[in-house]
Order: structure tokens, then sequence, then C-alpha cells
């Protein structure tokens, strides 16, 4: 492939003089025709050569750095993107099918934190049919530089870090997304709105009602749309359009926008770019969105959004066949139901083994639950094994943890956590990922467990509600 | 690797009836989430052959369309890959694929052009886990020239419609019977045969030149006292799904913890092509009892000892009882299906009753369905 530098021809009218048709071409290689003057000036047709080059009309750039700490120990040692949700799936699922599913066909994934379980998950990119000769999913850690090596320090400064990668694809419009909201939401609208508006910079919003708005940035908006001001969780919202953290630039404005605060500490795009591009003057519109979209950054929220998943028509439906959430299935055999089983409002993925009864619950892939045990309103994820004879209530069961036969989880009053209550509340039972809980044992509300607990670690055969325990995993 | 592989998926079989009619039988759901052929190919793969033919012929479409990508059975590779072929005409006289043989010999140039010595040989409507190599092995260490893979059947099990072998006490194959009318042994081949490519090219021209077309009849049968035939003995599970009987019985012996733990938890695993489905959703008034559902299934009702494979969807108050639900079909509420294979993409409309009285009933009903 002969990559050429581009001739300032805007590229609607490059591709029809090269023949194309732009909006077939919007996602692939794009022409560069030069011409040499070898007759009247201006003249072409003979002289015209017709070059290739790597060019993507818009490009996506998903933040997938964060630990996500109010999820507590469910981040302990992935990054957010990469914790279950629904079941089978992955966070980070869902905005990367959304690119695919709006003809995003290049995706760069800002990694930081945890990442492993991440880059394993997504690879290169097979699931989501990401795996591409140009462009695809690419993951982008932070790297060694010959002056200022650095961390990813901010979501501006982590894009700003890969300005060489978004370059490369040519691109007139950058979207940039983060790995940690559960939404289906079609990209290329939100691009015809943003080129509808002319506009340098557009912003997803979102109607949310006003004891919520104070919890997000909030923008204000005039009847066209343009954000005339905005505000970081306002005690008073002027406006109740919060921003959902997706944002379309021009690759000018924030190319620009970037190298102008590289010097910032720990540049953001919600306390420095947006408001940079603002005092600019540059055109910023909103981009009003009506459909789900859940931010399951906190063990509440993350718990709701999965029970959501089970109502008889769930508001955020994953059995629509036109808008596919696709994800790397670890497993592809069916489930099995014992002859002593009862099921009932829950969602369960390839691999599992019921033979106990299970109510109101999002049960992953491969996990088995053991006969007469009764599980409530729980999430058990990939590969849980739960013994026979337990009593499980709210309880968040992370991937590949074990409880013994005649254990119960979630009984009693509660009592606030002693180590996080802001994170481990409203009854839930928390358990880390590889956890062992011995039998027989009885555990109360609001507790966390993580690693290989042993009898001895409850005394009494108890762990009353709002206790911590962290044992190390590898024991 | 040594060897190279050729899938038969050629052959349609009458004793499937209505099943058939659209599908070729290597193109058979199966056990909920799989096709029959994925486990001759995910036998390949594990045995580390990284180049496979299969031979289609019957209604390849369907199978094409599960094998449109190779990459589920890690086949997407520069060395080697999946290759399927159909009969096509390139003069005058050309033929469909007249026979086993036939078939192989029609893409000769696939085993002359590659470079492995050994070619094992598998048909694709069989269940079973195997590595080839333990079987290439033991064909290097009796020094034989076929070798024929073979299983021990209880003594109830009719053997009509396999071929059946006698070997003596050095495994070597003295008498093949091809579908005996009078069974007299109960080993059959389980269609897997190891031979050496060179002879296995010597052999086709041979009996290209004579007309002759059958793999079984006319190699190993017509040659079975020139050539060292050996017969190695399958000890694991092994079905073939070629009559509704089999094919019924084949997927209720996945509702047995032994074939599943067998099948779904042992190493190595099965593949297939991924299918994108959500997760299964179980709403409430769900009763199941020892059945096996798989991803996009949403259940109202009542399932028992019943297998229903991807995206089924069971309405209020239905019962569905011994049976196969294949992919893709619509049951309305208030039915009633028992002992009966539900062909995949049918839409059953609510309050119907189907019950196979004497044995498996097929249903086909292709209903209009509305959805909301």
């Amino acid at each position: 492939m002969i990559t050429a530098a581009i001739d300032t021809i805007g590229f609607p009218d490059l591709c029809s003089r090269a023949g194309f048709d732009m909006k077939e071409r919007v996602c692939g290689l794009w022409f560069v025709v030069t011409y040499t003057r070898a007759g009247r000036a201006g003249a072409y047709g003979d002289e015209r050569k017709v070059y290739m080059i790597i060019k993507k009309e818009m490009i996506a750039m998903l933040l997938a750095g964060g630990q996500g700490s109010r999820l507590g120990i469910l981040t302990s040692d992935v990054a957010k993107p990469a914790v279950s949700f629904g079941g089978k799936y992955r966070i980070i699922d869902f905005p990367l099918s959304n690119c695919i599913n709006s003809g995003i066909d290049t995706v760069g994934v800002l990694t930081q934190y945890m990442p492993l379980r991440l880059n394993a998950h997504v690879g290169i990119g097979i699931p989501w049919d990401l795996d591409k000769n140009v462009g695809g999913v690419t993951v982008l850690s932070p790297y060694e530089k010959i002056q200022n090596t650095e961390w990813y320090t901010g979501t501006a400064n982590a894009i700003y870090q890969n300005i060489e990668y978004m370059e490369s694809f040519h691109p007139d419009y950058v979207l940039i997304l983060s790995g940690d909201h559960i939404y289906k939401m079609d990209y290329e609208a939100m691009l015809e709105s943003h080129k509808e508006n002319g506009a340098e910079v557009t912003i997803a919003v979102m109607p949310v009602s006003l004891e919520e708005a104070t919890r997000f940035g909030i923008m204000i908006t005039d009847e066209d749309g343009r954000i005339t001001d905005f505000e970081e969780k306002p005690a008073h919202p002027r406006s109740t359009l919060a921003s959902m953290g997706i944002y379309i630039f021009n690759w000018e404005t924030l190319k620009e926008a970037l190298l102008a605060n590289r010097d910032e500490a720990g540049l953001d795009f919600g306390k420095h770019v947006i408001p940079y591009c603002r005092e600019k003057g540059a055109p910023l519109y909103a981009y009003e969105f009506n459909g789900y979209w859940k931010d399951v950054g906190t063990l509440t929220s993350y718990w709701e959004a999965n029970m959501e998943l089970i109502d008889i028509v769930p508001e955020f439906n994953l059995y629509e066949e036109y808008w596919k959430i696709y994800t790397k299935s670890t497993s592809i055999t069916p489930q099995f139901f014992g002859p002593e089983s009862v099921i009932e409002r829950t969602i369960a993925g390839e691999g599992t083994e019921i033979y106990g009864k299970v109510y109101s619950s999002v049960i992953g892939c491969d996990v088995t639950v053991g006969a007469g045990s009764v599980i409530r309103n729980s999430i058990i994820m990939n590969g849980a094994v739960i013994g026979e004879g337990c009593v499980l209530d709210k309880v968040i069961c992370a991937e590949n943890s074990v409880i013994g036969d005649g254990a119960v989880l979630g009984e009693g009053e509660e009592v606030p956590n002693d180590t996080r209550p802001d994170i481990y509340c409203e009854g839930l039972v928390t358990i880390g990922e590889n956890t062992e809980i011995p039998a027989g044992v009885r555990i109360g509300k609001n507790v966390m467990i993580s690693g290989r607990t042993t009898p001895e670690d409850y005394p009494g055969g108890q762990l009353a509600s709002g206790r911590t325990l962290e044992k190390e995993v590898k024991a | 690797m040594r060897a190279i592989g050729i899938i038969l998926a050629g052959g349609n079989s009458k004793r499937l009836k209505e099943l058939s009619k659209n599908r070729a039988v290597c193109a058979m759901p199966v056990a909920g989430s799989y096709r029959s052929i994925d486990f001759a190919l995910s036998n390949m793969e594990h045995s580390r052959i990284q180049k496979v033919a299969v031979l289609a012929q019957y209604n390849s479409r369907s199978l094409n369309e599960h094998l449109a990508s190779s990459k589920w059975w890690n086949f997407g590779r520069k060395q080697g890959g999946l290759f399927l072929f159909t009969p096509s005409f390139a003069d005058a006289d050309s033929n469909w694929y007249r026979g086993t043989a036939d078939a192989i010999a029609q893409n000769i140039s696939f085993l002359k052009t590659s470079h492995e010595p050994y070619v094992v040989i598998a048909s694709g409507d069989c269940v079973y886990k195997m590595d080839y190599n333990k079987v290439l092995t033991w064909h290097v260490d009796k020094r034989a020239d076929i070798t024929v893979v073979v299983k021990d059947m209880p003594e109830t099990f009719n053997v009509e419609r396999y071929g059946t072998v006698r070997m003596d006490e050095e495994d070597r194959i003295q008498d093949f019977i091809e579908k005996p009318l009078a069974p007299e042994y109960n080993t059959i081949s389980c269609g897997v045969y190891v031979i050496r490519r060179r002879l296995l090219i010597e052999l086709l021209e041979k009996c290209a030149e004579e007309n002759r077309y059958d793999f079984v009849q006319d190699i190993l049968i017509r040659y079975r006292g020139l050539k060292k035939i050996y017969g190695y003995r399958l000890k694991e599970y092994w079905a073939n799904i070629a009559s509704v009987e089999d094919y019924y019985r084949t997927n209720m012996d996945f509702l047995r913890p032994e074939i599943r733990d067998y099948f779904f938890r042992q190493y190595p695993e099965v593949h297939s092509r991924a299918a994108d489905l959500p997760p299964a959703k179980y709403n409430v008034g769900v009763n199941i009892r020892n059945s096996l559902l798989s991803s996009g299934c949403i259940v109202n009702g009542t399932v028992e000892n019943s297998i229903l494979f991807q995206q089924v969807y069971v309405g209020n108050n239905c019962v569905i009882r011994n049976s196969l639900i294949l992919n893709d079909v619509y049951i309305g509420d208030n039915t009633i299906i028992e002992n009966c294979i539900v062909e995949s993409g049918g839409t059953i409309q609510s309050n119907s009753c189907y019950r196979g009285e004497n044995g498996i009933q097929i249903v086909e009903e292709k209903g209009e369905r509305y959805t909301i």
C-alpha cells in the first residue's frame, strides 16, 4: 500500500473525482488523486494517478483504563470494562458492539489499570468483527518515550499520547467513548447530527431527573441544541441534560485542543478540553439520546442494571435481532436443568448446570448450582460453583468462586460495612473472584469476602453483617 | 503434522426422513448448540491436523453456511486450512460424486499437492471425540496399509445399517460385511480410516480406471486379502446420527451426566460456529426438569426430558416432554409436544398438540410468525 501525503482537496470532492461514491466508502480505504501538470493548468484526465491511503471517516477511542474503584472487590484484579455483565457479557462488549453496529471499524482501546483480562477478552477483535486488515481494534497501553514518559494521567491525556495512532487513519472525526456504560447507541446518527449542526464538538446527553442531575456533568443548551454553558455536579442544576461521556470531535479541533493543553496536569475532557473548546468559540452541540443508558459505576447500580435484564420485557432488550451485542464466549454448550431444579425470572449463560432453585437472578456461563440450593436476587458470574443446600440472597459472586455446601449468604439485619460503607451497602453480599467459602457458614448482609477463606475465619461458623473478610487468593 | 484430513460429508440419508430435506446430514444440529460435523472437525483440530477437506454434495448450502468461516475450528491458518469441495464441472464428462472413493478421486489434486505422509478420513455424521494421532501411531506400529476405527457394539444394538467386521487376534480385519441382513458380528466400522497418502492415491486411481466408486466396497472389501487392513478399537462414546431413531437417541444421550461431562467439560472441547445469542431467559411459570436448553431461548412453560436448541421460544402453559426442539422454533401458548422432533425454523400455533404415538414424530410447521 502506498501512503501518500494528502492533497488539500475535500474528500467528497476527491471521491467523486476518483469515481467513488463517498457514502460507500465511509469505512475502508480512501483514494487520493494526484495530478501532474503536464498540459494546461488544472487539466486532468490523462495524467491522473490514483494512490491509496488509509483513511477512515470516523474512528473511536475507547477509554478503558480506569479502575472503577466504586465496584469494590470486583475490580481488584480486572479493569472495570472487563467486569462481567448480564450473564455472559463484559461491560466493554456494549461500546464495542455499538461501534461495529454503527459502522465504525477502527477502535483504539486505551488500557492502563490491570489490563490482562481486558486484553485477553478484546484480543484481535474477532467476536466483534473488528479483526480487520486496516483498522480494527488496537489495544493502546501507555508506553515509554525518549522524553516525558508517563502513565495516562487523565482521559484527554491518554488520547493525547495516542495522537500518532489517530493520525495514521487520517480521520475527519474522532469519537471518544468510555468503557463503563450499558447502552445501545447508533454513533452514526450522532455523527449525522454533528455534521448537520456544523459542530466541532458534539456531546451526547440524556435527560435525567432533577435530583439525579446533581450527580452528572450538566449541559445547558439553547433551542438549537447548541451548548451555551455547562456545570459539573451542580447543587442547583439549570438543566437536566446529563453528559454521557460520549464525544464526537472534528479531528483538527481535537488535535489542536490536545496540543494546546498538553502540559496540563491530568488533562481531562470535562475539566480542560471541553472548556478550552468553548472559550475558543468552537461550536459545541448536544446530541440528545433517549434510549436505555446505565452507568454501572457503583455496586448498587451494577446490581440494579443486571436485575433489569430479567423483567419479562426488559427496557434494555438483548433479544433484538438488529443490534446484536457480541462477546467472546468462553463456553458454547447448552445449559442443563436437573430433575429437581426450579428457575424463574432468570437469565443464564452457556454451560450452566442448575440442580437447585434459582429466582430473579443473573447467572453467567459454566456455573453450577447444587441440588437444594436456593438463590434469589443474585448475580453469579462465570465458572462459579454453588454447593448443595446453600441459600443466597442479594449476592454478587465473582468469577470462579466456590461456595461450600450448606452456606447461607445474606441473612439477618443490615449493618453498615466496617471498611467501605459507601461501596458495600444495600444488603449486598459481595464475593471476589477465585474466592472459596467453606461449607456450612452463615454470612450476614453488607459483607465483602475475597480469597481462600477457611472455617477458622468464621468464628462460630458465622460472619456478621457489615464485616469485611479479605484473604490472599494464592494461600 | 503427519496427516491431512478428509471429512466425508456428502451423504443424504433417507432414514432421517424430513429432517434431511433441507440440510446435509453433517449439518444436523446436535446436543443443543452443535452441528454434527463439529465433532469430526474438532477432532481434526485437536489431533493437530492442519489441512482438512470437507467433501460435500447433497444440500451443501447448509454446510456451506456453517463452515463459512473456518476460524471457529482454528483452521483460518496460512499453513493448511479448511477446504469445502463440492462436485464441480470441468469437462464434458464431469459427474456428481458417485461414491465416497469417487468423491476423493475427483479431488485427487488435494492429495497430490500435500506433503504429509498420511491421510485421516472421517465421516461427518458421527458424534465422538478422538485423537486421530493415537490411531496413526497404532497404524504405524502395526505396519498396516489401512486402519479402520471399529467399535464393539452391545448385543442389543441393531447393526443392520452399519458395516460390520470380523478381526483376528492380531486385529487384522478378516471379513467386512456392509449393511448385513443377518448380522454375524457386532463390531462395526466407525467410518474413520487412516491410510498412507501415496497408497490412497494409487488405490483411488486404480478404482477410477475400473469405474469403481465406493471406498468401502471397492477398497476395503475388495482389497482386504491383499492389503493389511487393521481394526483399531474405539472404547469411548461413539454414535452415528443418520437415522431418526439414532438422531433422537444420540441427542437424548446428552441428558446423561457422564455423557455431558465427557463432551462439555472434559478436554478437548468441541468447537462450533459462534452463535452470538443472548443468555437463555426464564420468565414466570417456568418448570424445567432434566433438560438441556441453549442460548437465545425464552421459556414460559414446562419442559421435561427434552433438548431445546438455540433461540427457541416456549409460550405460556406449554408442556414439552421427551422432545427435541431444533433451532429457532416458536411455540405458541398452551401447546403440548411429546415424543417429537420439531424441525428448525418452525412456528407452532397456540393451543396445538403433537404427540408421537408410535415412536418419534417429526413436526414441520411453517406457520406465519408475528413478532412484536
